[in-house]
């Protein structure tokens, strides 16, 4: 009788209640996380959306929005700076602004160095190519971007995008690792072997910097050279500026939204992502399941209402070709649901602890903010408050009627 | 067997993140190695998609058959690692493999990829020129190559690399080694395809990247609709339901005659299902003509409800293979 064998639930975790946690005046800070193309920009968005209208100053940080959500945000230019998006009725306020990556770093070496230095700086061409193409610079600057945004305190909560990279770790590594390669002992050994005075700096290390100056160009690792010079009396290391920035996500007042998709790849990204902030004991208020197909009935299987869809046919009869179609759109909607089910307990059996929300696939895409509204009612929305009665932590109910 | 397909040897594959370019890299290489081919698939991200998808375990450097295909042929699969790649480079130009291991602990490799992110898509691409070049007894070792190559937002820059490579180095091995794969990757021998859903943003994607790839001089190849829902109701039944006309009262009588329970409840469901799919679909059937207007030969992919695996993506690769033919007789 039943479509496929019923996915084995798993241990039930508590709901995950984001309309409390986006309204609690404690909460300063939300970020969404996940793999790329899973929705985090839209997701923050409409957090964004319902805090304001539920009487919160909010300000989201995207980083890469679609044209048509950047337009209904208001974000035409990138100017790097916050600008107030007009919400009719809403009791808060909503601002929103693009992450200019190169424009905050500069600002970074503006801001900590004296004039005639910085334009050493913005001026040199490896800083240019770091500023611009290094793997990384773009999270170690939506870190730097949100370290400014809470340090202004001009806003109660701050929701922010991650950078769409290939795995959501990037964001929590990234910064980290830019800032160890440029306090690292390698840049200072390869550009000024001599100063340092290292004995370890050996024939084969000697060596090896000539081959790299002749497959990379000597030009290059003189502007590296100029580079780290201008940079060591500048500020107290790249080292401490991540750690400061790293720490902020720690506080209380953070929580992170991992958003996944219903599909192997993005769930396995979430589970890494789920391990390793509980490893950081960074916190965590849940897991959402986005683009969801909850069918609108569950009374009928796939296999039911495929059967059905001939018996209909051979019965006959004015609309009989509309009404068997219809019963194979379920079909299609059941097994769809099936699989996606299956996938979302699979997380949930390897993660119990963790709260789960779905939020079900818009018809189109979402770009204006009564799009962003539908979601952040799917996000934020009661329980239970389903067409079918499913609660939103699942696809379908646990166990069959 | 029959005469090649095609000229180009070379299939770059891209997308937006997200819309499956490595599940249709992985069929393409299947649909090319047909009639007893040999096709070597290329990972240059060192996320093990590939693997996953064949249910292999991790691949090493190293090229190792993931599945035969009808008539004889065999695609075998490549996850390129840097830091070998560039010991290879080190061996071959100075010799040095195992200075270059001493290198590899003191972190000195990573450091080098990291100052000059081209140096990696140098490394990369020139070993899958390597490979497309590769002969042995008068032929050519791979009779296609095909590359699960970067997300749309890096592709030119990846491919494009070597030419700022080629200027940054002057001359020497490296200059030598950019200009060999320029002259491939421009060739007709390449074909850059793009891998898009029917939404907003993965198409926009594709239309920079194409835009941004003729730019470059790189060759364009087909563009690849993936995951593309078909329609179940018959195409006025779908307009109807798309603008809302389509109610539970119309479907009941015969889903009464059937004898199915739940009644209007039900109908009112199936109604409500049958209304989103045929907006949904109205909503990707707008976007085609987007995708058309982009003007290169394109090919649909079903979006399969079941789980990815071996039979699903044979059956993405038919389809495929039937795209590669047409495109040639027309």
């Amino acid at each position: 009788m039943t479509a496929a064998r019923a996915p084995r639930p798993g241990p039930v975790a508590g709901p995950m209640d984001l309309d409390a946690l986006i309204t609690d005046p404690e909460t300063r800070i939300v970020v969404c996380c996940g793999a790329g193309g899973v929705g985090k920009t839209t997701t923050s968005a409409a957090l964004a959306l319902a805090a304001a209208e539920a009487g919160r100053t909010v300000v989201v940080l995207t980083i890469d929005p679609a044209r048509r959500l950047a337009q209904s945000l208001g974000l035409v230019e990138l100017d790097n700076e916050p600008r107030r998006v007009d919400v009719p009725g809403a009791s808060g306020e909503l601002h929103a602004m693009m992450l200019d990556m190169k424009r905050t770093f500069d600002d970074v070496v503006v801001a900590h160095s004296t004039p005639e230095r910085a334009e050493q700086i913005l001026a040199n061409p490896f800083y240019q190519s770091l500023s611009s193409s290094f793997a990384g610079t773009q999270e170690y600057m939506a870190m730097e971007k949100l370290g400014q945004l809470r340090a202004s305190d001009r806003w109660d909560l701050i929701i922010v995008d991650t950078p769409p990279s290939r795995s959501a770790l990037d964001f929590l590594d990234a910064p980290n690792r830019m800032s160890r390669f440029l306090d690292g002992t390698m840049i200072r050994l390869l550009t000024a072997p001599s100063r340092t005075g290292f004995k370890i700096a050996s024939a084969g290390f000697m060596f090896f910097s000539r081959i790299i100056s002749k497959i990379l160009g000597g030009q290059l690792l003189r502007d590296i050279s100029a580079f780290v010079a201008a940079l060591d009396t500048m500020f107290g290391g790249f080292r401490e500026r991540a750690t400061a920035t790293y720490e902020l996500l720690r506080r209380p007042g953070t929580w992170f939204v991992v958003v996944a998709t219903p599909e192997p790849d993005a769930l396995r990204e979430a589970s890494y992502f789920v391990d390793r902030l509980s490893a950081e004991e960074m916190p965590l208020a849940g897991l959402v399941v986005n683009r969801t197909h909850p069918p609108a009935t569950t009374a009928l299987s796939a296999t039911r209402a495929e059967g059905a869809a001939e018996e209909v046919l051979e019965a006959g009869g004015p609309g009989a070709d509309l009404a068997a179609a219809a019963l194979r759109v379920h079909a299609e909607r059941m097994l769809l649901a099936t699989r996606e089910q299956h996938l979302a307990d699979r997380f949930t059996s390897a993660h119990p602890e963790v709260a789960v929300r779905t939020v079900p696939a818009a018809a189109g895409d979402v770009h204006d903010l009564d799009g962003l509204r539908g979601m952040a009612e799917a996000l934020t929305g009661a329980d239970g408050d389903t067409p079918t009665g499913t609660p939103r932590t699942r696809v379908l109910p646990a166990r069959r009627r | 067997m029959s005469p090649d397909p095609s000229p180009v040897r070379l299939h770059v594959v891209t997308g937006k993140g997200g819309t499956g370019k490595t599940t249709v890299a992985a069929a393409l290489a299947l649909a090319l190695a047909a009639d007893g081919r040999t096709v070597l698939l290329v990972e240059t991200e060192g996320r093990q998609g590939i693997a996953q998808l064949f249910d292999t375990p991790p691949l090493p450097y190293e090229e190792r058959r993931v599945a035969v295909t009808r008539g004889g042929g065999e695609v075998k699969a490549l996850a390129i690692d840097v830091e070998e790649a560039l010991l290879d480079y080190l061996d071959m130009f100075y010799n040095l493999r195992r200075a270059g291991r001493a290198l590899r602990k003191m972190g000195a490799v990573d450091f080098a990829t990291a100052i000059a992110p081209g140096l990696r898509d140098v490394l990369i691409t020139g070993k899958v020129k390597e490979a497309v070049t590769r002969r042995h007894d008068g032929r050519p070792v791979y009779d296609a190559v095909v590359v699960d190559a970067p997300p749309t937002g890096r592709i030119t820059r990846f491919l494009g690399v070597t030419g700022e490579m080629a200027q940054l180095a002057r001359s020497g091995p490296i200059k030598t080694q950019s200009d060999g794969v320029m002259a491939v990757l421009r060739s007709p021998q390449t074909a850059v395809h793009v891998v898009t859903l029917l939404e907003d943003m993965p198409v926009q994607e594709t239309a920079d990247a194409i835009a941004e790839l003729t730019k470059a001089g790189l060759p364009i190849g087909s563009v690849v609709v993936n995951m593309a829902a078909e329609p179940v109701l018959p195409a006025d039944g779908l307009a109807r339901a798309a603008d809302g006309g389509l109610t539970g009262a119309e479907l009941a009588p015969a889903l009464a005659a059937a004898h199915l329970p739940g009644g209007d409840g039900l109908a009112d469901a199936l109604a409500a299902e049958v209304t989103e799919h045929a907006r949904r679909w109205a909503g990707q059937d707008g976007l085609r003509a987007e995708v058309e207007a982009l003007d290169r030969p394109t090919v649909e992919l079903p979006l399969l409800t079941g789980p990815m695996d071996l039979g699903s993506l044979f059956e993405l690769a038919a389809r495929l293979e039937d795209h590669l033919q047409n495109g040639e007789t027309a």
